[in-house]
C-alpha cells in the first residue's frame, strides 16, 4: 500500500536528525498507543465481564458473551446449549455484502483505473481527481443522496418509469441489493486508485510483446496483464473489504431491518435498547480478529512477493 | 491483426469509467438539485426556490445545525492541527533520523487507525472512556479524532518529505544551521505543500466522522453528521438535502485547495 | 529534545483551549425523538436565561441502557413512561423534590398525582399520556380493523406491509394483551406462548422502526404500523390513508413522565423546567405538537380544533386500555430473550 511504498523509498537514508527519532515519535506513541491500542486491550477486558441486570457491567469474570455468541440455550437459560446460527449468520451475511460489493467496485475500478492511467498528461490527474472528489464528501451525505435516489418513489424509480424501463417502482429500498450498492459507493475509489497506481508502473513493452507474439488482447489481459498489476488489484480488494465489513451507514440507512451487519448488532449493543457492552466488546473483538487475519494474510503475501 | 492496434486501450473501459462518473455524481446532483425544491414534500418538484436554504440558516432548526457546525468546526480545526503537527514531528522521525530501535514498528502505529474498523474504534474508545471515568464531552470527540487523523495526515507529509532530497539540509548544516535552524529555514518550507495538504485531509476526515462522534459525545454535543443522522431517522426532510449541499461544496472547495497544495512546486520534476 | 516539548506543550495546550467553558445556567434534556416544539424550549431559555442541550431517544428500554451505561449524571431530566418510572426508582436513578418546589404542583390532574409507579410524585410530573395500537390503510385491508390479528396473524393483504415499534415493553405488552395471558407470568408454558406469537407473527413485519413509523406511513412503504396515538393522528394529517384502530382484545395505555435524575448536573434548572411544563399554556403547546393528552388541568380550552376532535385522541369507552407492567428480573431475562430471539 501507499505507506509502504513510501518508506520503502530511496531517500531513506537521510541522517540529519540522528538520534532524535524515538523523541519525535513520542507524540505519536502516546496519542496512538494510549486511545488506541489501550482502548482496545480494554475492550477485550470488556468482553471477558458480566453484564450487569438491564444495562452496564459488573466487573466479575465471565465467558457469558462468547457463549451467548456461540450458544443457544433456550428461552430459560436452562436447555442444553445448542449451536447459536444468528451471529455467524450475521457475520456471513456481511462478509457476503462485502465480497459482493467489493467484486463490484473491481469490475468497475479496474477498466476505470485502467483507463484513467492510460491517459496522458494533464487529463489524468483531472480522472483522478474527479474519481476521488466524492469520497471526501461526507460518507453520511452520500448514503442519504443514495438513500433519496433509490427509495419506493424516488428519481431513480421514476426515470426508468418515464422511460418505459418498467411498469412500476423497483424495490430497491431495504434490500441486500441496495446495502451492496451503498458500499460499493462508499469504497469504489479505494478500488481504483490502488490498481491506478500499479497499472501506472506496468511496463507497457510486455503487451506490446505479446501483440508481436499474436496474442490477443483480452489474452493478454488476463495472461499479463492481470498477473502484473496484481499486488494493486489485492490491496484494492482489502481496502473495499475491510472497511465494508464493518460498515454501519450502510445497512442501516439503506437495509432496513433483514439486513442486519456486523455493525448494527455492535451498535444495537451501546446505543439501542440491547444494552449488552460485553457482549458488543465481544463481537467487536471477533471482527477485529478477522480484520487482522486479513492483513496479515496480505502482509505475507507481500513480504513473499518481496523475496 | 498487426502492431497498430492501441494496447493500452480496451473495448468498454472507457464505458466503465463514464459509468463510474455517473455512479458516483448522480446521487449527489440529484440531492443537489432537490435541496432547491419549493415543495414541502421531497417527493413532488414543486418549482426552484431557496426556501430550503433560509430555513438552514434562519430556520427553527438554525441554533442547533449552528451550533453543530460550531462544534464540528472547532473540532475539526484542533483535531486538524494537532494530528498534522504530530504527523510532521513522526515523518521527520521516519524519513530524516536515521535507523532506531521501534522504527518499523512505529510504522505500523501510525497506520493502525487505518486498519482497525472505524466501529472497533468507536467501541474502543467508549469503553476507554467510561473505564476511566472520564466524562464524555468535546475533548473526547477531540481525541478519538486526533487519533484518526494521524495518518491521513502524515501520507501526504511523508510522500513530499520523500521527494526532497538531503542535499538541500546537508547544506544548511555545512553552513553551521543548527538542526532546528535547518528544519525551520530548510525543511519545513520545502515540506510545507505536503503539510497542508495533510491538514487538509484531516480536517476533512474529522469533518466527516459519524460513527466514533456517535460513540463517544457527550450529552447534548451534537457534530454536524451526528445531527443529521439524527434528523435523517425520521425520514429525509428537504432542510437536510440543504445542509446536505453546502456541506458537500465545503467538502470539494477543501479537496480543491489541498490537490493544488500538493502539486504546487512539483513543477520542476 | 527541545523541540519534542514545544509540540507536547502545543498539543496539550490546544486539548485546553478545545475543553468547554462550564457556563451555570444549563439544562439537559434526555427525551423522546418529536415530543416537544422547539418554540417551547426556546421560550424556556429566554424565559429562564438556561442553554438548553437535548437529545433524543425511541424507547424507553434504549434510554434505560444508555443511562446505565455511563451516561447518568449528563442529564438533568429524562421522560419515561409509567413502567419505566417504576424501574427506574428501584434501581435508585431518580433523585426527589419536595412539592413546595413546585409551585405549579397543584396543576396536576389529581387522578395522575397519586399514581402506582410514583405515588404521591416524588420524583416526576406528568408530560403526556396516550395510547399505543396500530394504524391501518382501509384501502389495502378492508375488513374490520380493531382486532390485534391484523399485527399477530395478519391477513394475506397486509403480510410483509407491516412496521412494528422497536420498543420491548409495548410489544411484549399486546402481545401479552392479544394473547389474554396476564403480563409478566412466570408461567413457563405461556411465556412460551408469548415466543411462539411473536416467532410466527414476525416472518410477516417487514420492519422495526418507532422513529420512521410515520414516514413509513406517509410514503406508502407500509400499509399498517403499530403506533402510538399521537403518531396516527400526524401521519394522518401529513396524507397518510390511514385508520387508527382500537382492537377489540383492548390496548396499552400510557402516561411519559418527566422525571429529575439522580446526579442531575442543573438540578435547578430541571425543577424550573418541570414546574415550567405543569403551567397549562405549556403543556398545551406540547399537546398541540405532539397530540397526546396532557396531565394538566386548565389545557383543554387551549387546544387546537384539529387536536379536540382527532379520532386518535378520542377513545371509544370500550375496550379499555391497559399499562405496561413492570416485570420482575426473573421474568425480565426471559423477556429479554423473548425480544432477542424476536430481533435475531
Amino acid at each position: 500500500m501507499a505507506m509502504q511504498d513510501i518508506n520503502q523509498g530511496k531517500n531513506t537514508t537521510t541522517h540529519t536528525y540522528q538520534g532524535l527519532g524515538p523523541s519525535l515519535l513520542m507524540p505519536t506513541w502516546l496519542m496512538i498507543g494510549i486511545f488506541l491500542v489501550l482502548p482496545v486491550l480494554m475492550m477485550l477486558v470488556y468482553s471477558f465481564l458480566t453484564k450487569e441486570f438491564r444495562g452496564g457491567v459488573i466487573w466479575e469474570f465471565s465467558l457469558n458473551a462468547y457463549d451467548q455468541f456461540i450458544f443457544d440455550r433456550g428461552l430459560f437459560g436452562d436447555d442444553p446449549p445448542k449451536m447459536e446460527w444468528t451471529y455467524i449468520g450475521i457475520f456471513w451475511r456481511s462478509i457476503l455484502q462485502a465480497g459482493i460489493a467489493t467484486l463490484l467496485c473491481l469490475l468497475i475500478g479496474f477498466p476505470t483505473a485502467w483507463f484513467i492511467a492510460t491517459r496522458v498528461g494533464n487529463s489524468k490527474s483531472i480522472w483522478l481527481f474527479l474519481i476521488t472528489i466524492p469520497y471526501w464528501v461526507n460518507l453520511l451525505i452520500r448514503t442519504i443522496s443514495m438513500k433519496f435516489l433509490i427509495r419506493e418513489n424516488g428519481p431513480a424509480n421514476e426515470f426508468m418509469m418515464s422511460i418505459g424501463l418498467i411498469d412500476a417502482p423497483l424495490q430497491m429500498i431495504n434490500t441486500n441489493f441496495a446495502v451492496q450498492l451503498g458500499l460499493f459507493y462508499s469504497y469504489l475509489p479505494f478500488m481504483v486508485l490502488p490498481i491506478y497506481a500499479s497499472v501506472e508502473r506496468y511496463n507497457f513493452s510486455l503487451s506490446e510483446a505479446a501483440a508481436d507474439l499474436y496474442s490477443s488482447q483480452w489474452v493478454t489481459l488476463r495472461k499479463i496483464i492481470i498477473p502484473t498489476v496484481k499486488p494493486g488489484i489485492i490491496a484494492g480488494c482489502i481496502l473495499v473489504f475491510v472497511p465494508s465489513l464493518g460498515a454501519f451507514l450502510a445497512p442501516d440507512l439503506l437495509g432496513g431491518a433483514k439486513s442486519f451487519m456486523i455493525g448494527s448488532l455492535i451498535e444495537d449493543q451501546f446505543g439501542g435498547q440491547a444494552g449488552n457492552w460485553p457482549f458488543g466488546a465481544a463481537v467487536s473483538m471477533i471482527l477485529l480478529s478477522m480484520v487482522l487475519i486479513v492483513l496479515t494474510f496480505y502482509a505475507r503475501l507481500q513480504s513473499r512477493r518481496a523475496s | 491483426m498487426n502492431a497498430k492496434i492501441d494496447i493500452r486501450r480496451f473495448p468498454g473501459f472507457s464505458f466503465a469509467t463514464y459509468l463510474c462518473l455517473f455512479l458516483l455524481y448522480t446521487p449527489l446532483i440529484i440531492v443537489m438539485i432537490y435541496s432547491f425544491n419549493d415543495s414541502k414534500s421531497i417527493m413532488l418538484w414543486g418549482g426552484f426556490s431557496f426556501r430550503w436554504y433560509e430555513d438552514v440558516f434562519w430556520g427553527l432548526e438554525a441554533p442547533k445545525f449552528k451550533q453543530a457546525a460550531i462544534n464540528s468546526l472547532s473540532i475539526a480545526i484542533g483535531a486538524a492541527v494537532t494530528a498534522t503537527t504530530i504527523a510532521l514531528s513522526a515523518a521527520v522521525a521516519m524519513l530524516r533520523a536515521g535507523h532506531f530501535r521501534g522504527k518499523g514498528a512505529s510504522l505500523g502505529l501510525i497506520s493502525l487507525p487505518l486498519m482497525v474498523p472505524e466501529i472497533v474504534t468507536a467501541v474502543a474508545t467508549l469503553i476507554f472512556f467510561s473505564a476511566i471515568g472520564f466524562a464524555s464531552g468535546h475533548a473526547t470527540i477531540l481525541v478519538a479524532h486526533i487519533v484518526f487523523c494521524i495518518p491521513f495526515a502524515y501520507l501526504p507529509i511523508a510522500a513530499r518529505m520523500q521527494g526532497i532530497e538531503a542535499s538541500y539540509e546537508q547544506a544548511a548544516q555545512d553552513l553551521y544551521a543548527t538542526r532546528f535552524e535547518t528544519f525551520r529555514l530548510v525543511l519545513l518550507p520545502l515540506v510545507l505543500p505536503g503539510v497542508i495538504s495533510g491538514f487538509l485531509l484531516a480536517f476533512i476526515i474529522s469533518l466527516d466522522d459519524f460513527i466514533i462522534t456517535n460513540f463517544v459525545k457527550g450529552a447534548g454535543i451534537e457534530t454536524l453528521p451526528t445531527a443529521i443522522f439524527g434528523s435523517v431517522k425520521q425520514g429525509i426532510k428537504p432542510n437536510i438535502m440543504a445542509i446536505s449541499t453546502l456541506m458537500l461544496l465545503v467538502s470539494v472547495v477543501i479537496v480543491t485547495l489541498s490537490y493544488f497544495a500538493n502539486r504546487s512546486g512539483q513543477g520542476k520534476k | 529534545m527541545k523541540f519534542s516539548t514545544k509540540i507536547a506543550t502545543a498539543f496539550f495546550t490546544l486539548l485546553v483551549f478545545a475543553m468547554p467553558a462550564h457556563s451555570a445556567g444549563k439544562l439537559s434534556i434526555y427525551h423522546w425523538f418529536e415530543y416537544i416544539p422547539q418554540e417551547l424550549l426556546d421560550k424556556f431559555a429566554a424565559e429562564h436565561d438556561v442553554e438548553v442541550t437535548m437529545d433524543t431517544f425511541d424507547s424507553n428500554e434504549a434510554m434505560l441502557a444508555v443511562l446505565k451505561a455511563g451516561k447518568m449524571g449528563s442529564y438533568d431530566v429524562a421522560v419515561p413512561g409509567d413502567y419505566m418510572v417504576e424501574i427506574m426508582n428501584k434501581d435508585g436513578m431518580l433523585d426527589t423534590f419536595e412539592s413546595s418546589e413546585l409551585s405549579n404542583f397543584d396543576n396536576m390532574m389529581p387522578e395522575w398525582v397519586d399514581v402506582g409507579f410514583d405515588p404521591g410524585r416524588k420524583s416526576s410530573i406528568p408530560y403526556q399520556w396516550g395510547s399505543t395500537a396500530f394504524s391501518v390503510n382501509p384501502a389495502v385491508y378492508t375488513g374490520d380493523i380493531n382486532t390485534w390479528s391484523l399485527m399477530f396473524d395478519p391477513p394475506a393483504e397486509l403480510q410483509g406491509k407491516i412496521n412494528v415499534l422497536d420498543s420491548q415493553g409495548d410489544i411484549l405488552a399486546m402481545a401479552a394483551i392479544y394473547l389474554g395471558i396476564p403480563q409478566c407470568s412466570s408461567d413457563r408454558s405461556e411465556l412460551k406462548a408469548l415466543n411462539d406469537l411473536l416467532q410466527s407473527a414476525k416472518v410477516h413485519w417487514a420492519s422495526f422502526a418507532s422513529d420512521s413509523a410515520k414516514d413509513k406511513l406517509v410514503s406508502g412503504d407500509v400499509a399498517a404500523s403499530m403506533v402510538w396515538n399521537g403518531v396516527a393522528a400526524r401521519a394522518r394529517q401529513e396524507g397518510a390513508p390511514v385508520t387508527y384502530a382500537y382492537p377489540k382484545e383492548g390496548y396499552v395505555v400510557w402516561m411519559d413522565n418527566v422525571v429529575l435524575l439522580k446526579d442531575a448536573p442543573n438540578r435547578e434548572n430541571a425543577i424550573k423546567f418541570m414546574n415550567f411544563l405543569l403551567d397549562p399554556i405549556n403543556a398545551a403547546a406540547v399537546t398541540n405538537f405532539a397530540q397526546y393528552t396532557a396531565g394538566v388541568k386548565g389545557v383543554g380550552p387551549l387546544l387546537s380544533e384539529q387536536v379536540k376532535n382527532s379520532p386518535e385522541l378520542n377513545p371509544p369507552a370500550l375496550p379499555v386500555g391497559t399499562f405496561v407492567e413492570a416485570c420482575t428480573e426473573e421474568v425480565q431475562k426471559v423477556y429479554d430473550t423473548i425480544w432477542l430471539n424476536l430481533k435475531k
